[in-house]
């Protein structure tokens, strides 16, 4: 078997299929997150795989880089927003969190 | 490296990447989720190599590993009542969820097939120096604003987890 293009895109589909699965069943706000974070890994991947096979020179891995930037971001602030939320329901389940004020 | 063994280093990575994202997506307990992570991050550092990006691969292991991870696992440890695996990780309406990832990766893969990608094989070269250069010329702008988005999320961070304090002399 040579390993070419489409083997990659084929493990950043799956990978994206099951972060997306994962948005949509967990009911654990930390879940959503691992979920988000499966989806960023599997666009990252996509990234760098056409940047090898297609593009050529350095852009994808700089695309990546800021992506990997964002994710930290992003996750240090989600995990602030949900520990204030623990804090006022003694929940994180999404589905409870319902309500803007109080 | 011979090609046979590129193949099976490729397949195990693989492997790796798709079971630990599997445990992520589908396990019971929110601890395994997010130590399942753990694998696919390592997983994906390892494609990484393969593509002749050594230092995505070196980021990812210390950012997200070593980071994100670490974060994750302390949100996980400070909210969920995880004595409690039950409802610590539940999962609502998985039937619809299957029939739209599917559909989701249907589309996907017709896309990943039926596109004529002009794709070539390049032989593995080092790609740090070049990125190094990138990012000090023609992204120098968005790699400053990177910084900048990392400042403010940190301070973002801080502000949104503190427990707000009343000093005595705050208190009148």
């Amino acid at each position: 078997m040579h390993v070419s293009l489409v083997h990659y895109l084929t493990v950043a589909a799956v990978l994206f299929g099951l972060g997306l699965f994962t948005v949509m069943t967990r009911r654990n706000a930390v879940g959503i997150l691992l979920g988000v974070e499966l989806i960023l890994n599997a666009a990252a991947l996509n990234f760098v795989a056409f940047e090898h096979f297609v593009a050529g020179g350095v852009s994808g891995q700089v695309f990546t880089v800021f992506i990997i930037i964002l994710a930290a971001s992003e996750a240090a602030i989600a995990l602030a927003i949900v520990l204030q939320v623990y804090r006022g329901y003694r929940s994180i389940l999404s589905a409870q969190l319902t309500d803007l004020k109080n | 490296m011979p090609t046979d063994l590129t193949t099976f280093s490729f397949l195990f990575l693989a492997a790796l990447t798709l079971g630990s994202g599997g445990i992520v997506a589908f396990s019971k307990n929110i601890i395994y989720s997010t130590v399942a992570l753990l694998g696919c991050f390592l997983g994906i550092a390892g494609l990484y190599i393969h593509l002749s990006a050594d230092f995505l691969a070196a980021v990812q292991i210390l950012v997200y590993v070593g980071g994100t991870l670490t974060l994750i696992l302390f949100a996980v440890m400070l909210t969920s009542r995880i004595e409690d695996i039950r409802t610590s990780n539940t999962a609502v309406g998985r039937g619809a969820a299957f029939a739209i990832v599917a559909l989701v990766l249907l589309l996907l893969g017709k896309v990943a097939t039926m596109t004529p990608w002009p794709a070539k094989d390049r032989p593995q070269m080092p790609a740090t120096a070049k990125l190094g250069h990138a990012f000090l010329s023609e992204y120098l702008l968005p790699f400053e604003i990177g910084s900048i988005v990392l400042l403010a999320a940190m301070i973002g961070a801080v502000v949104l987890a503190r427990r707000a304090v009343k000093r005595d002399w705050e208190k009148h």
